[in-house]
């Protein structure tokens, strides 16, 4: 074999192997949409978080503005304290809702953000005062039960 | 008595030259390190090994990851489709290919079939006594025959890690789009949500890269380290599968244990 026809060979197999890992990184990873290279953190507390963990989506009206960065839990106050890093494209009025949503019955948990109609942006650092937790299903169940049961004597 | 001291002896021997093999490979790494800016400057050296090692590998890995990705496609179909959500097929394939199966099962096609050759190529030069004679013509051997052999191998894994995911990858699509019917937007688009670039595919390239330069380490200190007879030489060759095989399994788990701990 002569020199030329290996090297044809060794730079198909590095251009293959280049388009490989560009596939993974577009195709099947989500680095054109998903990673924010410029984003600002914002605060919000909740009651109960449910199921929702770190690198979950952010969304507005359904299209995923941020992810969320940390989850902790804070001893003052007994609530969780999320973190979530908002693409600096976005910017938020200061009286918006946080909400904890599931995608379909079993999907997995993302906050929501609807936006108010303050004059005031969030800016970096600032926390989203209006949260609504997670549904809790047992919660919802056994919430269901009790009222089913004051309703029963008054039927009757 | 005697078998009790026999035994003893032997457990001692075998433990002082598991150390000193130990103590031979770190420094047989930092020669290599030493010695490889020639395999930079006579770049066609390099480029040799990886023809020799990643371009003749290509096809065993192409068709085993497009087998991988055909099994996980059924197996996982199989499975979710019982919760009703068989559209995270995608995910699961992706996130398996990426995060395990498509370094790890790469790293160990790649032992068995790059590294076991280059430990053979070593091991016969030293046994027909080339080693010697370059030595003798005041070439240096680790410079020219080892440096350029063991960066063959680490250019040319992370590559074929990633060729095998892909493949995977496609395999688990072709089984799950148009032979069973999930919907492919939902197949990609579930994919895209759950795989993270820098969580995923970046600690998987790294995993790759860490079992090149183990594997290629072996390969390469396993033939150079041969007893120069052709039992030697075929004992090399089963140690360098062996020990790598081992050594890529332990380090996957010390890698995930740093990666995806939570």
């Amino acid at each position: 074999m002569n020199r030329t026809t290996l090297d044809l060979w060794v730079g198909f197999f590095v251009a293959i192997g280049i388009a490989a890992l560009l596939f993974l990184a577009l195709k099947v990873g989500n680095l054109s949409a998903g990673s924010f290279a410029n984003n600002y953190a914002v605060e919000a507390s909740f009651d109960n978080i449910g199921g929702l963990k770190p690198r979950a989506p952010v969304k507005s009206a359904g299209v995923v503005v941020g992810r969320v960065a940390s989850i902790d839990f804070d001893p003052q106050s007994y609530r969780a304290k999320v973190e979530l890093a908002i693409d600096s494209r976005y910017a938020f009025p200061s009286d918006t809702i946080a909400t904890i949503l599931t995608s379909g019955l079993l999907g997995e948990q993302y906050v929501g953000l609807e936006a108010g109609g303050d004059e005031k942006m969030l800016k970096a650092g600032d926390t989203i005062r209006i949260t609504q937790s997670a549904v809790v299903l047992e919660k919802l169940i056994s919430q269901f039960l009790f009222d089913k049961a004051a309703e029963a004597p008054a039927a009757k | 008595m005697r078998m009790i001291a026999n035994v003893l002896r032997s457990l001692g021997h075998r433990a002082v030259d598991g150390v000193w093999r130990l103590g031979f490979i770190a420094r047989f790494l930092a020669m290599v390190l030493l010695y490889s800016g020639q395999s930079f400057r006579r770049v066609h050296l390099t480029i040799r090994e990886i023809y020799f090692s990643g371009v003749l590998s290509l096809l065993i890995i192409l068709v085993s990851g497009l087998f991988v990705g055909l099994v996980l496609g059924l197996q996982g179909y199989e499975t979710l489709q019982r919760y009703g959500s068989s559209e995270a097929l995608g995910v699961l394939v992706a996130l398996s290919l990426t995060r395990e199966l498509g370094p790890v099962v790469a790293a160990l096609l790649f032992a068995s079939r790059a590294g076991s050759a280059v430990t053979a190529e070593i091991g016969l030069m030293k046994t027909t006594e080339q080693l010697t004679a370059m030595d003798m013509m005041a070439v240096n051997p680790i410079a020219r025959v080892v440096a350029p052999r063991f960066w063959g191998g680490v250019i040319s894994m992370p590559l074929l890690a990633a060729l095998f995911s892909a493949m995977g990858v496609f395999g688990g699509w072709l089984i799950g789009v148009p032979f069973i019917g999930v919907d492919d937007g939902a197949f990609w688009s579930q994919m895209q949500a759950a795989v993270d670039f820098r969580y995923d595919i970046l600690n998987g390239v790294i995993k790759s890269v860490v079992f090149g330069v183990a594997v290629s380490l072996i390969a390469v200190f396993e033939g150079f380290d041969c007893v120069p007879t052709a039992e030697g030489v075929s004992r090399a060759i089963t140690r360098t599968v062996v020990s790598s095989a081992l050594a890529i399994l332990a380090l996957d788990f010390v890698l995930t244990s740093f990666m995806f701990r939570g």
